[in-house]
């Protein structure tokens, strides 16, 4: 029987998770703080936790100033889009990985991974080219092809974690059962682990709603997601902190409810397996 | 029916020449998030009534985004951008590449002889005019006329580095938390080393010799660093190493510094709403050593047009309108005199409601201190004031500036700084073919 743990125990464990929350969603406050802010208050030296005078204008600037709904429209589809189309390759793949592996399986995922170590500085004049030539430069297609490529190691690493914690049995017993291939990846495996799919979409939702470097690279006005949107409001000359603070408050908001509404499917797929 | 035949046809061809003369052109512009561009996209409804067949889409970034950019686009003859914001640092390396359209055909009535001369010397390649100016800047003291009086010191016109060491030792109080003086210490080459590059020039340094030899271990390089980390060290405020343009700001505005040294464009900021200090400054030129050149730079943002561009006559027409003398005058019947673009045109300067401005006359005096084309006292191999017009300046600089940052920061001293910046610099240029 685990014994229970003292109440001071649990204090310290407690404080010392609130500490480590707080440290770590700091900056996020100090932004949505400072978007709040006037220009003057939000430089101020020593700077201002909380400012005397309180105000909605960097808002209405960065939202008279920008075509806000089109640049989130474009990351909802961009984010979606690619996280869809990648889960949509990534699980047989992962499944095929998992149960029917190979001799080279191992060395295949290590491959896989090992793209993501190559900066992705050094593919930008060829990528850039290629989607000149073919017409993908500056549409959403062309950038949910570009995430999903980018991401794509990540999610068949994920599922081919959480599909080796499923039990082969279960498998061989609905092929017994007569269940074809696509049932059996549709109606057995995928059930049992949805968790593990929830989280790899969630986090693939994110780090493709995040990304800045092709999203900024391979757009100009039509498909420009919301990464596109803080980058307008910075200015090395002048003081727009409180305005490029609002605007990053405006374009990390829809992902941080989404976050904050599915913590548990999220933090439920990402600890998956890891007791036994 | 032949007659209704002809009739239809001639109706047809009349309505296809209209749709033609009525097919409207986008042009791509591609900008920098900076006051007098936003002002610009405010002001668009002027350009499309004159216009009707254009239409302008803005693409708005963050200046090192905006040129990286503009840079892949332009290098793989992409055309995704028809009139692009770039930099007097870009202008002479992409003229020469053959990167951008000449603007010599633009109409008489722009006035092309009107562009002040230092800014259209620095925007010009063998003769050709490769981009025509948005705004101009040079940089230029700013000082607290209150301190200087109460120290009994009076700023001249036209200081020298002595001037200022003296005054900001007069102005330093450290219990009252005022420096004597603020500069930029933040590693970068449009930052400290925008700064300290147009300072050397005022003390005979040059970055290279003739012959692309690097200069950092000549006397003329330890004078200029040695001179601002004693004076940074004894009168500058505290972690200056980390304070770029906006830091300085800051403090200036909030009454923390004697004098700063930095962009014209910053006066209309010391002195507007947000300043604790707005009616208390007052602007001198960049100091100098009696050399003949002073310590200030030559900064325009300005409109180019690529020559992958498919619109280059619409991109004409745009950039026509935008740096025009109508458009300074558009600007100040709308938003008044104060918000008009500065440093472009000579006729703005000749004008009498221009000349109300406080810092009208040191921001022209400042740009016309400076020669992009003979920035130095002794001769050089390269165009530019703070920075080399080279492609290899951006690595180059921003190395340099944070060896000279750390110095400011008191993690090696100005000789070992100099000897470093000698030895990478040195391997740069060696590698990049300039010398063997």
């Amino acid at each position: 029987m685990a014994r229970a743990a003292s109440p001071r125990r649990t204090l310290l464990t407690t404080l010392a998770a609130w500490s480590v929350a707080l440290v770590i969603f700091f900056p996020v406050l100090w932004m949505i703080l400072t978007s709040f802010k006037t220009e003057a208050s939000a430089v101020a030296m020593p700077p201002e936790f909380l400012s005397a005078d309180w105000t909605l204008e960097n808002y209405e600037t960065v939202w008279s100033r920008s075509d806000y709904p089109r640049f989130f429209w474009n990351s909802v589809v961009i984010s979606v889009g690619s996280t869809l189309l990648g889960l949509a390759i990534a699980i047989p793949a992962a499944w095929s990985m998992a149960f029917v592996p190979g001799k080279r399986t191992k060395d295949l995922l290590m491959w896989m991974l090992s793209t993501k170590m190559m900066p992705a500085v050094a593919v930008l004049i060829p990528l850039y080219l290629v989607f000149q030539r073919i017409g993908l430069f500056d549409t959403k297609l062309g950038l949910i092809l570009a995430l999903m490529l980018m991401n794509l190691p990540i999610i068949i690493w994920m599922l081919y974690t959480y599909f080796k914690e499923i039990p082969g049995e279960i498998l061989e017993a609905a092929r017994m059962d007569g269940a074809s291939l696509w049932n059996e990846i549709v109606y057995v495996l995928t059930p049992m682990a949805l968790p593990g799919i929830a989280s790899t979409m969630l986090l693939n939702i994110i780090l493709a709603w995040n990304e800045a470097f092709w999203t900024i690279t391979l757009t100009t006005t039509k498909a420009a997601p919301l990464s596109a949107f803080i980058a307008s409001f910075s200015a090395p000359q002048g003081l727009f902190y409180a305005k490029l603070s609002a605007a990053s408050a405006m374009a990390i908001l829809p992902i941080l409810i989404l976050g904050w509404f599915s913590q548990k499917q999220l933090v439920r797929g990402l600890t998956f397996g890891a007791v036994k | 029916m032949k007659m209704t035949l002809r009739a239809l046809l001639g109706a047809t061809v009349s309505l296809t020449l209209a749709g033609a003369a009525l097919a409207e052109t986008t042009i791509t512009v591609a900008t920098v998030n900076n006051g007098d561009m936003i002002r610009m996209q405010g002001l668009m409804d002027d350009f499309y009534a004159k216009h009707p067949d254009i239409k302008v889409e803005w693409v708005t970034l963050e200046e090192n985004v905006l040129r990286q950019n503009v840079t892949t686009d332009i290098a793989t003859g992409g055309g995704q951008y028809d009139v692009l914001t770039i930099g007097t640092y870009e202008v002479p390396i992409w003229g020469k590449q053959g990167w951008l359209v000449s603007l010599n055909d633009l109409p008489a009535e722009y006035d092309v002889d009107d562009l002040l001369p230092a800014i259209r010397g620095g925007l010009t390649v063998d003769g050709n005019l490769y981009a025509a100016p948005f705004y101009g800047e040079s940089s230029m003291v700013m000082y607290r006329k209150d301190l200087m009086e109460a120290a009994g010191l009076t700023m001249p016109d036209a200081p020298t580095w002595a001037d200022i060491e003296k005054a900001a030792a007069a102005m330093t109080n450290r219990d009252q938390d005022i420096n004597g003086v603020c500069l930029r210490g933040k590693a970068g080459w449009g930052e400290n080393m925008a700064f300290l590059t147009a300072m050397s020039n005022s003390f005979g340094a040059r970055w290279f010799d003739e012959n692309w030899n690097p200069q950092f271990d000549q006397p003329e390089w330890k004078a200029t660093l040695d001179f601002y980390l004693n004076l940074m060290n004894n009168y500058g405020p505290a972690g200056a190493s980390n304070n770029g343009f906006n830091e300085n700001l800051t403090l200036f505005q909030q009454g923390k510094c004697g004098m700063w040294i930095d962009a014209t464009v910053a006066a209309s900021f010391v002195t507007g709403k947000d300043s604790t200090v707005a009616d208390k400054v007052g602007f001198a030129l960049a100091p100098d050593n009696g050399l003949g050149k002073r310590g200030n730079w030559l900064w325009a943002w300005s409109l180019a047009i690529p020559s992958s561009s498919d619109a280059q006559d619409a991109a004409k027409a745009f950039v026509n309108w935008a740096t025009s003398k109508e458009y300074l005058e558009l600007v100040a019947s709308k938003e008044g005199w104060a918000n008009v673009p500065p440093g472009t045109r000579t006729s703005l300067y000749e004008n009498p409601e221009y000349a109300k401005v406080p810092f009208a006359k040191m921001t022209l005096d400042s740009i016309n201190a400076a020669d992009p084309n003979a920035p130095t006292v002794k001769p050089v191999p390269y165009v530019g004031v703070q920075f080399v017009a080279i492609p290899e300046f951006q690595g180059l600089g921003t190395t340099v500036g944070e060896i000279f940052s750390a110095a400011l920061a008191g993690q090696k001293t100005a000789d070992e700084a100099l000897a470093e910046a000698q030895a990478a610099v040195t391997d740069e240029m060696k590698a990049a073919g300039y010398i063997q």
